[in-house]
């Protein structure tokens, strides 16, 4: 257990008065993509501060390859790499000077100008940090992140305010990052992220775990037939009247000309009657389409719908 | 080369950098005090506002002064204020993440100030030679003492305000006593009496005796400099406990 790239385990963390974190455990491996979800003031750019080892938890373990980052800092840093949520960068330096700077501050960097070009910093490399667009300076601190060749990389955000086309390059690279072997932990608030890029996801609310599993079990898309998940029937025409009559004796369908919802939650039963309806009757299926919850949804749900 | 080493050069020439390629750091660190130097060493400022010690020379006192301010320039309110704003800007968060940490962040901010101190000198001294400077008399070992505590006092509280207060609070503050540093604070002008004593006893003031005792008198000024090495030890154990990366 010692070599997995991030174990944390009870940590807790205070501000004054106030907890930041409380009680968090989790751990990121090896080729996998971490997500951590929680709304604004949850803990996770914090539990992020202290696995980075920038700040000093009140209790708990954190290890990253089997070393303490707060004690072993330049060996834990020289195999983590972290983008901050708030750039990190030096405005009045080019991103090139800053990327080149940082690499020589890591024993086995990567090519500098290779992920400057990967990440399309080389088309505004000549104008200041200052004069970046804030998708530009994200992109700059992507590179600051991965220019150390790290194993383990915390990404804090990496894809707000980016264009679409930016985004799909981020994409790439996290998905290139963690078919190489890295181990991603992230912090978004983009549930649409989440659940394309994430392979285990932590939900963390007041500074504590409230969910964790893989966005398949978060969303019950493993059961097609759990609750909160839908069957959508779509006929080749109109349900003839009859049907329409048995049909709604269900109470659990919901019929549009030759769309036919059903609410799984009722069981496998349900469902069968109500295919076998449409079998006796002779209508023909044109498809069937369950649909489950969004990461969203679900973290509405654990999280709460009112603003903090 | 041992890696820690290396990292906090790889730091220092990257600080050094951007301080000799930013117009206001250049203005505050080269510009102002060969002005300063030219009009002091030129006219008889000094004479007039009876900051001229008897038989002194006036290029020797104004050299003085103007190495004093060069210091104060650089190491209190230069890196007070870019220690700020990177710290705004999350760069020393960042920094901190790399192999290079905490230490080494400091480390090469301190040699970025005595690699720009070495350029502030070369083109300082070599103005007040061509200004008439006599560098016989001159305590060379007293010269670079004075200006190696009088960096680590000053650097030391300007990397604690700019740790501390918000970045356009250090910025408004250090622009401020810069000016009262050099003006009433004994860097350039060196006082008499009760007000003597006591600017004596502050970082400007003790710098200011330590160099005009080394420049004018030859002599190196153990007192001052004890003076200045106390600050530096207060103002980097303060530094330590209250300094905020965020």
């Amino acid at each position: 257990m010692s070599t997995l790239p991030l174990r944390i385990e009870r940590l807790s963390l205070t501000y004054g008065r106030s907890t930041a974190v409380e009680d968090v455990s989790l751990t990121a491996e090896a080729g996998r993509v971490h997500a951590l979800l929680g709304p604004n003031g949850a803990g996770k750019s914090s539990t992020i501060a202290c696995a980075a080892g920038l700040r000093s938890p009140r209790s708990g373990t954190i290890r990253i390859f089997g070393h303490d980052p707060r004690t072993d800092h330049a060996r834990t840093a020289e195999c983590a790499g972290v983008m901050l949520q708030d750039g990190g960068l030096p405005m009045s330096a080019r991103p090139l000077a800053v990327l080149r700077h940082l690499a020589r501050l890591y024993e086995d960097p990567v090519d500098v100008d290779a992920l400057a070009e990967r990440l399309g910093i080389t088309s505004f490399a000549s104008r200041s940090i200052r004069r970046l667009s804030g998708g530009q300076r994200q992109r700059v601190g992507l590179a600051a992140a991965l220019v150390g060749r790290p194993r383990l990389v915390f990404l804090d955000e990496p894809t707000a305010g980016l264009d679409p086309q930016a985004r799909l390059a981020v994409d790439e690279v996290i998905a290139e990052q963690r078919d190489a072997g890295t181990a991603l932990v992230l912090t978004t608030h983009d549930m649409a992220d989440a659940e394309r890029l994430a392979d285990v996801v932590t939900v963390v609310d007041h500074g504590r775990v409230i969910a964790h599993g893989t966005v398949s079990e978060l969303t019950g898309a493993e059961d097609v037939l759990a609750p909160g998940r839908t069957a959508t029937i779509v006929l080749e025409d109109d349900a003839p009247e009859a049907v329409l009559m048995t049909l709604a004796g269900e109470g659990i369908v919901h019929v549009d000309g030759a769309v036919v919802t059903i609410d799984c939650a009722p069981g496998v039963e349900s469902l069968h009657r109500i295919t076998g309806v449409l079998a006796e009757h002779r209508v023909a299926v044109r498809s069937i389409e369950f649909r489950g919850k969004s990461l969203g949804d679900v973290f509405l749900e654990l999280t709460g719908r009112s603003l903090r | 080369m041992r890696a820690d080493v290396r990292r906090v050069l790889a730091q220092t020439r990257f600080e050094t950098v951007t301080v000799l390629r930013n117009g206001e750091q250049l203005l505050l660190a080269l510009i102002l005090p060969l002005i300063i130097l030219v009009g002091l060493g030129t006219t008889d400022v000094l004479a007039s506002v009876g900051s001229l010690p008897a038989g002194a020379s006036q290029i020797q006192v104004a050299t003085a002064g103007v190495l004093g301010v060069a210091v104060a320039s650089i190491a209190f309110t230069g890196q007070g204020i870019q220690t700020a704003f990177d710290r705004r800007y999350g760069v020393l968060r960042q920094l901190a993440t790399t192999p290079l940490g905490a230490g080494g962040i400091i480390w090469g901010k301190l040699g970025a100030v005595l690699a720009v101190l070495v350029v502030q000198v070369v083109l300082l001294a070599t103005t007040a030679v061509v200004l008439g400077l006599d560098t016989a008399p001159v305590s060379i070992a007293g010269t670079v003492l004075a200006l190696l505590a009088g960096a680590a006092a000053l650097v030391s509280w300007g990397v604690l305000m700019a740790g501390t207060l918000r970045p356009e609070a250090t910025l408004a503050v250090a622009n401020l006593l810069w000016v009262l540093m050099a003006s009433v604070g004994g860097l350039l002008f060196p006082r008499e009496g009760l007000w003597g004593e006591i600017a004596g006893l502050t970082p400007p003031g003790a710098l200011g005796d330590a160099l005009r005792s080394a420049i004018v008198d030859g002599t190196v000024a153990w007192i001052p400099l004890l003076v200045l090495l106390v600050w530096a030890g207060v103002g980097s154990v303060l530094a330590r406990r209250w300094f905020s990366f965020d």
